[in-house]
This record gives structure tokens, sequence and C-alpha cells, in this order.
């Protein structure tokens, strides 16, 4: 993981070195800090415990559904606010697809369970990553470069999106339950713990761990961070720059599906509506996060679900409004966010 | 004439005649076209001219997205309903309650301008965009104060609510109530705001703005400190807003954060800037119109053609009413495509 330090060095090449060897640990401590603080608040250890599995959760979920356009801000300098309707297109495809299971997700086998999931999954983030591909070539192919025509087209996307999606599926509520094995909590003394909330902080860490290995350590990662600081360079060098960034944004959709689906079974119900919802919230994480920071949005994700569990525990009244204040704490410490990429 | 518009005129000869025409439209309507849905048509598009043309000023001429746009309407109309429901239903407890929600509008519009314009743009965006849901959602928390979900219903002055009559005898066969009176207040403070914000964009300041929007760094290297300049926009186009926000509670004596605050009206603000032109006021009036217009008809002629085509399966659920949020939302990209300028643009653009 490689941590990008705002140094204003003189030196580029300084500049690299320095950011090689200085990783930027304050940011890293934040979550553990909040930790601490909250244990003696809570006063009861397992309440603690439950707690904070449910906020580093419910973090990882927020991670999943921000990871896609995290990816598309940072790495293709594209503002999109259409991101909702891929989030909302993935849970209405899980819900579809596990409707039409009811054998594999009514049976008591985990196996058949996770295979139902696995499939719905699997095809809403085909689903969300086509629906991606079609958008970026209607859409945001003419737009490249003109920050302000990217918002109003996006918006104008998303409004679209959004009835095509009640078009298709209805404006209605759907429920989106979790299958047999998955429902209910693991119980050790007085710590309970929801099974979905396990299985979302396994899901959300290996996105993670997959999408900074992609970045970091392939030659498709070299490519794209490459294409970023000078695509007019790996464009001489013989890459088809624009084939990549086609596919950057395709996964981010389909990223972006699978955190509606995660979401969704996280709620337990899909709305057409969720995705303008959760797109405030995924703003949030990036904006604290920094733009286009991978690690800062999964730490920002991380403390907005930790400081939402606790402060709904402690104090229910405060819990609506704490991702706000989170922010605006972490924006006063640093302006531009946890990690900013400095070279824009 | 030239010196009320601030010399900026509509510039094409369709455009100025379009205007004339929604003016006098406006002016004349509740004697032109009686009825109290047609009353409510007009009265609303007086009082987007004022939100859209308010909101120009960040969007077309500073080149600024905010989200929290609504946010400021909101402040605006939960001023007056707030200060009406408390203080009785007088002329001053309306003055208080608007007094009061231009110092907050103005002080918050202020906080985020100073927070965030030192980033980017699109940071200003993005914390608009939080900071307006969690007002909302902080609007429904405040039951006591803001009625929460139901909102707050208020009586108006006397003279404003719709028992009163000003004269015995209907003139033109309409009799003048209070709801008319109402609609005519509405009317000349429109009028009195959008010339407001006509002498600024035209003023030297409104040509840093535009200076800043085309090119912030030479604007910052001309010795204009851009930041000071956003934010004062920002500023200003909330004021503008909350203002709009007071007719609009003046209008309905009712406000939820359904009415002023939801993110759907934001939605439409930028659907009708775009529209009607982003980088000139007169956008404003041609778009409101036309989009509050389609909005409030659109959905009628909808609901004949799709029962004029319920055989064939496709085409009558695209044509649903439920679904002219649909075709507005292609409208929008295809404006934002083919008319970047808008209608005002575009119809300057032919007379060339």
């Amino acid at each position: 993981m490689s941590a990008r330090v705002s140094t204003n060095a003189p030196e580029p090449a300084q500049a690299m070195i320095s950011a090689k060897r200085r990783i930027d640990w304050l940011p890293l401590l934040l979550a553990p800090l909040l930790m601490l603080i909250a244990y003696p608040l809570i006063g009861s250890s397992s309440t603690w415990i439950t707690l904070t599995v449910a906020g580093l959760a419910m973090g990882m979920i927020i991670f999943i559904i921000a990871s896609g356009l995290t990816l598309i801000f940072g790495l293709m300098d594209v503002f999109t606010f259409a991101n909702g309707i891929f989030i909302a297109l993935g849970a209405f495809v899980a819900v579809s697809v596990l409707g039409a299971l009811p054998q594999w997700t009514g049976a008591d086998s985990l196996g058949l369970n996770l295979a139902a999931l696995g499939v719905a999954v699997l095809a809403a983030m085909l689903a969300a990553g086509l629906a991606g591909l079609v958008f970026e070539r209607l859409l945001i192919r003419r737009v490249y470069g003109q920050h302000l025509k990217q918002i109003l087209i996006t918006m104008g996307g998303m409004v679209v999106g959004e009835e095509l999606i009640k078009m298709v599926w209805g404006t209605q509520q759907m429920e989106l339950p979790l299958p047999a094995t998955l429902s209910g909590s693991l119980v050790w003394g007085d710590v309970a713990i929801e099974k979905y909330r396990l299985l979302a902080l396994l899901v959300g860490l290996s996105v993670f761990v997959c999408v900074i290995v992609v970045l970091n350590r392939t030659k498709v990662g070299l490519l794209i961070r490459a294409g970023v600081q000078d695509r007019e360079m790996v464009e001489s060098l013989g890459y088809r720059i624009q084939r990549l960034f086609i596919g950057v944004f395709a996964v981010g959709s389909a990223l972006a599906g699978l955190g509606g689906v995660m979401w969704g079974l996280y709620q337990q119900n899909v709305t057409p509506q969720m995705g303008a919802q959760v797109n405030v919230l995924i703003f949030m994480v990036i904006i604290m996060g920094g733009l286009g920071s991978t690690s800062g949005s999964f730490l920002g994700a991380i403390l907005i679900g930790l400081v939402a569990n606790y402060t709904g525990f402690l104090m229910p009244k405060v819990a609506l409004f704490s991702n706000i204040l989170l922010m605006v704490a972490i924006l006063l410490w640093r302006p531009q966010g946890l990690y900013s990429i400095s070279s824009r | 004439m030239i010196s009320i518009l601030s010399g900026d005129l509509p510039r094409s000869r369709i455009l100025g005649t379009m205007l004339i025409a929604i003016v006098l439209g406006l002016a004349l309507a509740p004697f032109l076209f009686p009825g109290a849905k047609a009353l409510n048509v007009a009265a609303k598009i007086l009082i987007f001219i004022v939100l859209v043309a308010s909101y120009d000023l960040l969007l077309g001429y500073t080149g600024i997205v905010s989200f929290a746009h609504t946010m400021f309407f909101g402040i605006g109309a939960y001023g007056v309903a707030i200060a009406c429901v408390s203080l009785g239903s007088n002329w001053s407890s309306i003055l208080i309650g608007t007094g009061a929600a231009v110092v907050l509008s103005a002080l918050l519009s202020l906080l985020i301008g100073m927070f965030s314009l030192r980033v980017r743009a699109i940071f200003f965006s993005m914390i608009t965009l939080a900071v307006a849901f969690s007002f909302q959602t902080l609007a429904s928390q405040l039951s006591d104060l803001t009625g929460g979900e139901d909102g707050l219903n208020f009586s108006v002055p006397d003279v404003l609510s719709p028992s009163y009559q000003l004269f015995e005898q209907p003139v033109f066969d309409v009799s003048v109530d209070g709801k008319i009176i109402t609609y005519y207040l509405v009317f000349f403070i429109t009028i009195i705001l959008f010339l407001c914000m006509l002498r600024i964009v035209n003023s030297s300041f409104g040509r840093v703005l535009q200076a800043i929007r085309e090119n912030a760094f030479r604007a910052e290297a001309i010795g204009y400190n851009t930041v000071i300049f956003r934010t004062a926009a920002s500023v200003l186009s909330a004021i503008f807003a909350t203002l709009a926000g007071v007719l609009l509670a003046l209008w309905l004596r009712y406000n939820s954060a359904d009415t002023s605050l939801s993110i759907e009206i934001m939605i439409n603000i930028l659907l009708i800037v775009v529209i009607g032109g982003m980088g000139t006021l007169y956008g404003a009036i041609c778009g409101a119109t036309m989009f509050i217009l389609a909005q409030s008809y659109l959905e009628d002629l909808m609901a004949h053609s799709a029962s004029a085509t319920q055989n064939i399966p496709l085409l009558s659920t695209l044509l649903s009413p439920d679904r002219w949020l649909l075709w507005l939302g292609v409208l929008f990209i295809l404006s934002v495509y083919f008319l970047p300028t808008g209608v005002v643009g575009k119809l300057r653009s032919i007379k060339r």
C-alpha cells in the first residue's frame, strides 16, 4: 500500500523518494484511536465488541460501494453523480436472481446459500458493468476533461437511469432477505455478531486487497496510473489508453453493483431511490479519504461505520449527523482529505 | 428601459418577443387564465424564476455547482412559516422571519464557502450535497419547530388571505380576493429581485465572476482573490434563494421539507438552468416558464397519449404519465450536448 504524501518538496525526484520511504501513518491511527476512546464510554466490553464489529462491517459495505467511484474519480478524473444508478441496478438484479432461486436461498446449507449469493453478485456485477459500459460510451465519452458538463450530464443520466429502473422493477420498495443460513447471529457468551456482518467484512477486505494489488503490482495497474499522470506519453508508447479507461469505468460500475447487493442485503430492502441516498454517503467517504485515494476512502468508510455505530448507541439523536460532523472534523484537520493525490 | 435592465438586453428579436409575452402573460394571469390551477402554475413560475436566476448566479456566472440551493430556499420558507406560527400572522412577523432567514442563510453559505471553496470546485459540490442532506434530516427531526414530516400550516395577514375581498364588484368577471393580491405581491417582488440580480451580474463584480468562470487562474493572476469572489457569489445567491423561499411560503401558506427542501427541487433547478441557458438570467425566465408548464401539463398530455397507445406494449409504458421525468432527463442530456448555451443562447445565435 503506497500512501501518497503531499509534500511541497522542490525536487520532484526527491519528493518521489521521500514518498516511498515515508508512509503517512497518522490517518491509520484514527480508527484504533476511535475504538479506544469509545471503550470507556460504552463501558461493557461485550457491547463494545458487538458495536465495533458492526461498525467495521458497515464501513466495509460503504467502502465497497465507494470503491467504484473512487476509481472513476481518481483514475479517470471523471466527476460522476450517476454511480447511484449502478448501485440500485445491482441491488435490483440481485433481488430478481435471488427471487428466482428459492430452493437455493431457502435451503439449510451454507454452500447452496453462498452459491445463490454468488450467482446474484455475479449477475449484478455483470449488469452494472455492462450498464456502465453503455453509459460511458453514450454519455461520458463526449465530456472527458470538462468537469462542469460531466456533473450535469451524469445528473441527467441519474434521473433517466432511475426512471428506467422504475420502469422495469416498479416504484415500490422490494424485500431482499438474507439466505437462510446467513441470517441470525453467532453468540459467544454476551457477544452477539450477525453472520452477515462477518461476510461483509470478508468481502470488503478482499475487494480492498484486490484493488490495491491490481493498481500497484500489475502491469494494467501500472498503465492506469501512468495514464493518469500523463495520458499522451502512455499513448505514444503504443497503448490504447481509451480502452483502458473504458475498462476502469466498467469495473468501477461493477463494483458499485456489488456494493448495491451488499447494501441491499444489509438494509434487507431495495428502492429505486436507494442510489441517490447512498450517493451522499459515498461522497462523504470520498471527500474524507481524499479524492481518488483508495486507501483514503477505505479508512474514511471504516471511520463512518464506527462513528455511526458508536454514536447510535451513545447518543442516538446525534447519530443522524455523525457523518457530517466527522467529515467536518477531518476536513478541518486535512482540508484535502486523509490522503490526497497531489498530482491534480 | 435600458438602464432598468442594466444594459443587458435580450439581444434577439425572438427572445425579446418571448420574454415580453411571458411577462405580460404572468402580469395578467389572474384575468387571462382564471382558475386555481392556472394561478398556482403562474405563481410557481414566478417563484422559480427568482430561485433559478439566483442559482444561475452561481452555476452560470461563477461556474460552481452547488447542491445546497434548496437548503436556502427551505430556510426562507421555514423562516416565514415559523415566524407566522409563533409570533402571529402580521406583517412584522413576516419581516422578522424573512430577516432571520436571510441572516442564517448568509452565515451558513459564508461558512460553507470559506470552508470548501478554498479547495476544488468538486469539493464544494459534494460538501453542499452532504450539508443539504443533513439539513433535510435536521428539519424533519426538529418537529417541534418545523412540524416534522407534516409541515407547518400558518395564516397570513388578512389582506393576503383568500377570504379578503378588495372590491365589492368583480373586475373583468374575476373577484379580486386575497389570493390575487398575494399573486401580485409575488409578481412585483419577483420583478424587483430579478432586476437586482441583473444589476449584480452586469456590475464590475459580475464581470469578475465571469472571469473566474472562464479562467480562475488568470483572474487570480490579475489580482482578484477568487476565494473571496466565489464566496461572495455563493452568499448572494443564497440570499436570493432565501427570498424565493419566503415568496413560496407566503403563496402556499404552508411549508414542509417536501415542498421546499427536497432533492427533487434541486434537480429541477439544475434542469431549468441548463435548459434555459447558463450564464444568462433571461434563461431563468424562459426555462422556468417552459419547465413548470411542462411539469404541470405534460403529465396530462402523457396520460392522454398513453391511453391512445394502450395497445402497443413498450410505448405505453414509456408514455405513462409517471415517466415524465424520464423524458425530461433525456431532454436535459440532449440540451447539455446540443444546446450548451440553452434556449436563450440558441435564440441569440439564430439572429446573426
